[in-house]
């Protein structure tokens, strides 16, 4: 950080702990950034003339004599075209060797949308995933997280719903990623030719935790200008928010403050809604979907930072290995999309919900069919089709590493129930049966 | 000479302010910073240091920033034309901020100034009044909107001069009033009144009785909540608590219906945007906004405002239950507002409940749901406001603070639960854990005899005995096997499965099987009862089962059409024929 000239210097001190230190200081404002020896800093509380100031990167070897410098803005990002195919660290400093970006200087964590002034959602998002296209269809202007365990592959399937989804730029905010992760989105992207549409707001693991918190403000700043300057369709990627919160509970614990449920702080919910409800359809017709990551410990959805980011988004995405095919597909159960009526049987073919529901009600038959099995008791005749079904259905479209588009999983779903159903079984108002079954 | 002061410290939107006269607790206060003025509230006050609560981020505040104390506590604007509008938690208008984005410190008059009313007088010169009694009346979308004497006025008035029907802005002098001093008080169309205060003019207020038709069968038949009643939706997320309130504020039969949008996903409250100024009101045909008034405070919107939306949404309750109309007020979700006092009663250090919660949570949520109720107006007419709230409880656990707070004040409890969720079957009430207090009040059992039928409670009661049964047998068949239990079992099980379908069950998608009518319940309750008392024949349990599953499919067909039309006999004569098949 460039200081500038006839800046007031403060070099004494009173307080440390680990993550804040206190100044005597005047003409501070609230959410101020400092620096101090260089470090940077914001300030977050103010008591007459007590500044306390929360160091990003920690505050091992700050001493009393550190040189406070006072920036006179909030964090800020500036934003132009030239951030487009840039990666930059929480601060908004690139971090690809690459020049400054020169634009109109913004703060992040800016006002909300007014609610009257948001437009309805009704543009699919197409992923070629049928898991997610088929049940559980992506909107535009929609927020999203993969519920997801540690070991599953959630950062190459959202990397591929990124290159799929027609949008006109990706905004990748990285919380936490291991350095591997973070090549890996940077090779993907790369080897796909897409960089110059891309925008990457990175903290890994070897980054300062507290740090992280400005990842997500960085990123949708960016998303605004984007979505709200040039119109654009823009899609944000933050993974994993689960290390966001954690960075929350650490600055809350140090600001001695008294924890609620799982060791969060009591304003977990305010803080994840205010950066998912950054996810809007604007008149002018950009938008600004989110997709994100909540890691989970051993599938807990009832801790803090899954079950709050329930109550935010607009339904949730699992993953889920299936042992019979030896395939990790998208859990139809589980897993769901607040927004898909919006666009299913509207923006697609209008066998979709119907068939949708049939399919998925099958495969639960399916899954009580073997429940039955593991108990010893005897399958009937129906039990053995469900089964058979559960297995092509596994692999022919709820797997990952399907893509095709929607048209056609409709049309595979039909074969699917052809094959091992007849029509009676299936539950389709009869007009569609007629029509599409094959 | 009002009190002024200045910013002596801020952790987040606490700010501490060192004042040169009297404040008062809950007194509002504007804090300067540049050109924009910040809204606060008074939390606590120590010696000459004011703690308040800004309703605004506090981003760039900074210490000797001057403070002007209004005087006043939050107070809202009432008057004609509050109703199809849409506010933010403060009632500033929605739809006069021009941006995209809701800049800091903009504040806006929430009612139309230059409007003309048609003001028809009620009172006329030489009556005595008192505060809420009716002076006129205006016609605010095809419903009376009573102007009444200035609740804040104490003590008897006599009317000196009202002015004869006639075109009048809000503003205007309508009526003079002399009190007993003989001093002139001129009264208009508007008036304020501080939220967290309630409007008490009324007489009594007794135990409310009467039946709220909401359409839902799972309500109005097994658990049903009456006019002036209070109730609550707890559930996890996933489990249609909003699809559920949106359903009841859609069909219920009120004249006014408020819904407080308070920190939940803004897109739901879009939802209610687009649609209400679309769909008709199913009991006037009128549109459902022209009844409606919004109070929006999104999840993102400023926390500190959360709990002010659900006050000024209650106290716009109350001056239109005043004018003797039936509101029915919506609070999606109550949780948020929770989360919002134990964020600032952290802040101001006090000593924590549990979850953090501050220590009077349940005090707090009781003494809010006690101001809806039924009540008898000083004029003898009746007015009321049914109150609906839903909680998030955290992890789905409903043995947390404010699903518990909760379960001491509402009366009503629809327990949403994740297992009937994830099994499709919406709307996912439990039947058995959710209650209705008011199913046991006489006064209820009389009104219901005399709207229904004289035996309907009893049913009712079958039904739901009907229901424990079928879930105990269920049990006991996953424990043994399917033909590890007599056959008889099935037929219990599959007669309470018959009830779940067609009673409990319902599609809020479908238009005519979304807003099923008392009548209507009253035959289908009937209907389903008849058969569940009906004794059939069967040799195992594979015939139980098939045989029920086309009783189901049938009735289900009936819920889908039109009450009486030619289709729904046509479903009749087959139920019959079904019926007839296994009769003993």
């Amino acid at each position: 950080m460039a200081t500038k000239a006839f800046q007031k210097i403060y070099t004494k001190i009173i307080q440390i702990n680990k993550a804040t230190c206190s100044l005597n200081a005047i003409g501070v404002g609230n959410d101020e950034l400092a620096t101090v020896n260089g470090k940077l800093a914001q300030v977050v509380k103010i008591m007459g003339d007590e500044v306390t100031l929360q160091v990003f990167e920690g505050t091992e070897g700050i001493p009393t004599n550190a040189e406070v410098i006072f920036l006179g803005k909030a964090p800020s990002l500036k934003v132009s075209d030239q951030l487009a195919g840039r990666f930059f660290n929480s601060f908004g400093d690139p971090i690809d060797g690459g020049p400054e970006v020169e634009g109109e200087e913004r703060e992040i964590g800016g006002p909300s949308v007014n609610p009257v002034r948001r437009e309805q959602p009704s543009e699919l998002i197409a992923t070629g995933i049928a898991g997610i296209d088929l049940n559980n269809t992506l909107v535009s202007g929609q927020k999203i997280p993969f519920f997801a365990d540690p070991d599953q592959p959630y950062n190459q399937v959202m990397a591929n719903v990124a290159l799929r989804a027609k949008t006109d730029k990706i905004i990748l905010g990285g919380m936490g990623l291991t350095n591997d992760d973070y090549l890996y989105f940077k090779n993907v992207f790369n080897n796909a030719g897409v960089l110059d549409r891309i925008v990457s707001f990175v903290n890994t693991t070897e980054n300062p935790p507290v740090e992280r918190l400005l990842i997500p403000e960085m990123a949708l700043t960016a998303a605004e200008y984007f979505a709200v300057d040039k119109n654009e369709k823009v899609l944000v990627l933050l993974t994993d928010m689960t290390s966001y919160a954690d960075a929350l509970a650490i600055v809350s614990n140090r600001m001695d403050q008294i924890p609620s449920k799982d060791s969060m702080p009591g304003s977990l919910y305010s803080d994840l809604a205010k950066i998912y409800e950054k996810a809007v359809q604007f008149p002018a017709g950009g938008s600004i979907t989110i997709i994100a990551v909540t890691t989970l410990s051993g599938g807990d959805i009832t801790h803090a930072i899954p079950d709050n980011t329930g109550y935010i988004t607009e339904g949730q995405l699992f993953l889920r290995r299936d042992s019979d095919v030896g395939k990790v597909i998208v859990d139809p159960f589980r897993s769901l999309s607040r927004l898909k009526q919006l666009v299913i049987g509207i923006k697609t073919r209008e066998d979709h919900p119907q068939v949708m529901n049939a399919a998925v009600r099958l495969f639960a038959d399916a899954a009580n069919a073997k429940t039955k099995l593991e108990n010893g008791f005897d399958l009937t005749d129906y039990d053995e089709r469900t089964l058979a079904f559960a297995k092509d259905y596994s692999t022919k479209l709820l797997a990952i590493d399907v893509n095709i588009d929607t048209t056609n999983m409709l049309d595979v779903t039909w074969g699917l129930l052809h094959k091992h159903f007849k029509p009676a079984e299936v539950n389709i108002k009869q007009e569609l049966v007629d029509k599409y079954w094959k | 000479m009002s009190t002024k002061g200045k910013v002596k410290g801020i952790i987040s939107n606490l700010v501490t302010v060192e004042v040169d006269g009297p404040v008062a607790q809950n007194e509002i206060a504007y804090i300067e910073l540049g050109s924009q003025k910040l809204m606060a509230e008074v939390l606590k006050v120590i010696g000459d240091k004011a703690f308040v609560q800004v309703f605004e981020s506090t981003r760039g505040l900074k210490v000797g920033n001057n403070v002007e104390f209004m005087g006043h506590m939050l107070e809202v604007t009432l008057g004609p034309g509050l109703l199809s509008r849409n506010y933010d938690g403060l009632q500033n208008d929605l739809d006069k901020l021009t941006g995209v984005f809701l800049q800091r410190g903009e504040y806006n008059y929430p009612l139309d100034t230059e409007k003309l009313w048609d003001f028809k007088p009620i009172a006329k010169a030489g009556d005595k009044v008192e505060a809420g009694l009716w002076l006129g009346e205006v016609d605010e979308n095809h419903q009376p909107h009573k102007i009444m004497v200035p609740f804040k006025l104490e003590g008897t008035f006599t009317v000196k001069s009202i002015v004869p029907e006639g075109e009048h802005k809000i503003l205007d002098v309508i009526a003079v009033l002399l009190d007993s001093e003989g001093k002139e008080i001129e009264v208009t169309m508007v008036q304020k009144w501080p939220v967290k205060k309630a409007i008490t003019v009324h007489t009594e207020k007794p135990r409310p009785f009467k039946l709220l038709e909401t359409g839902v069968r799972t309500i109005d038949t097994a658990n049903p909540i009456v006019e002036g009643g209070t109730g609550f939706i707890p559930g996890p997320f996933g489990t249609g608590k909003t699809v559920l309130q949106h359903a009841i504020s859609k069909q219920a039969e009120a004249d006014i219906v408020i819904i407080a949008a308070c920190g939940e996903r803004a897109n739901e409250v879009v939802e209610i945007f687009v649609e209400f100024p679309e769909l008709e009101d199913p009991h006037t045909g009128r549109k459902l906004m022209e009844r409606t008034i919004i109070i929006a405070n999104t999840s993102n919107m400023p926390v500190a405002s959360r709990e002010a939306s659900v006050y000024t949404a209650m106290t716009i309750s109350e001056y239109y239950r005043a004018m003797g109309l039936r509101v029915l007020m919506m609070a999606d979700s109550t949780s948020r507002w929770a989360q919002a006092l134990r964020e600032m009663s952290n802040r101001m250090e006090e000593l924590p409940g549990q979850d953090a919660f501050p220590m009077d949570l349940s005090a707090i949520i009781a003494t809010f749901y006690s101001r809806a109720g039924y009540v008898y107006l000083k004029n003898g007419q009746t007015g009321s406001i049914t109150f609906i709230g839903t909680v998030s409880p955290a992890g789905g656990n409903l043995k947390e603070p404010v699903t518990e707070g909760t379960k001491k004040a509402a009366r009503c409890f629809y327990a949403l639960e994740q297992a009937r969720a994830d099994r499709k079957r919406y709307p996912a009430v439990n039947p058995i854990d959710s209650y209705s207090k008011y199913i046991e009040y006489p006064e209820f059992e009389e009104y219901i005899s005399k709207r229904i039928s004289p035996d309907w409670t009893s049913k009712v009661n079958d039904m739901k005995t009907i229901l424990q049964r079928g879930k105990e047998v269920q049990e006991q068949i996953n424990i043994l096997g399917d033909d590890g239990v007599p056959v008889d079992y099935h037929v219990t099980f599959w007669k309470s499965e018959v009830i779940d379908f067609v009673i409990l069950q319902q599609d809020a998608f479908d238009k005519v099987d979304s807003v099923t009518p008392i009548e209507r319940q009253e035959y289908m309750l009937n209907m389903v009862m008849d058969i569940c008392r009906t004794d059939f024949e069967f040799n195992n349990f594979v015939d139980v089962m098939d045989y029920f599953k086309r009783i189901i499919n049938v009735c289900k067909q009936m819920n889908y059409s039109v009450f009486h039309s030619d289709d729904f006999e046509k479903y009749v004569g087959e139920l019959n024929v079904i019926l007839e098949e296994r009769k003993i």
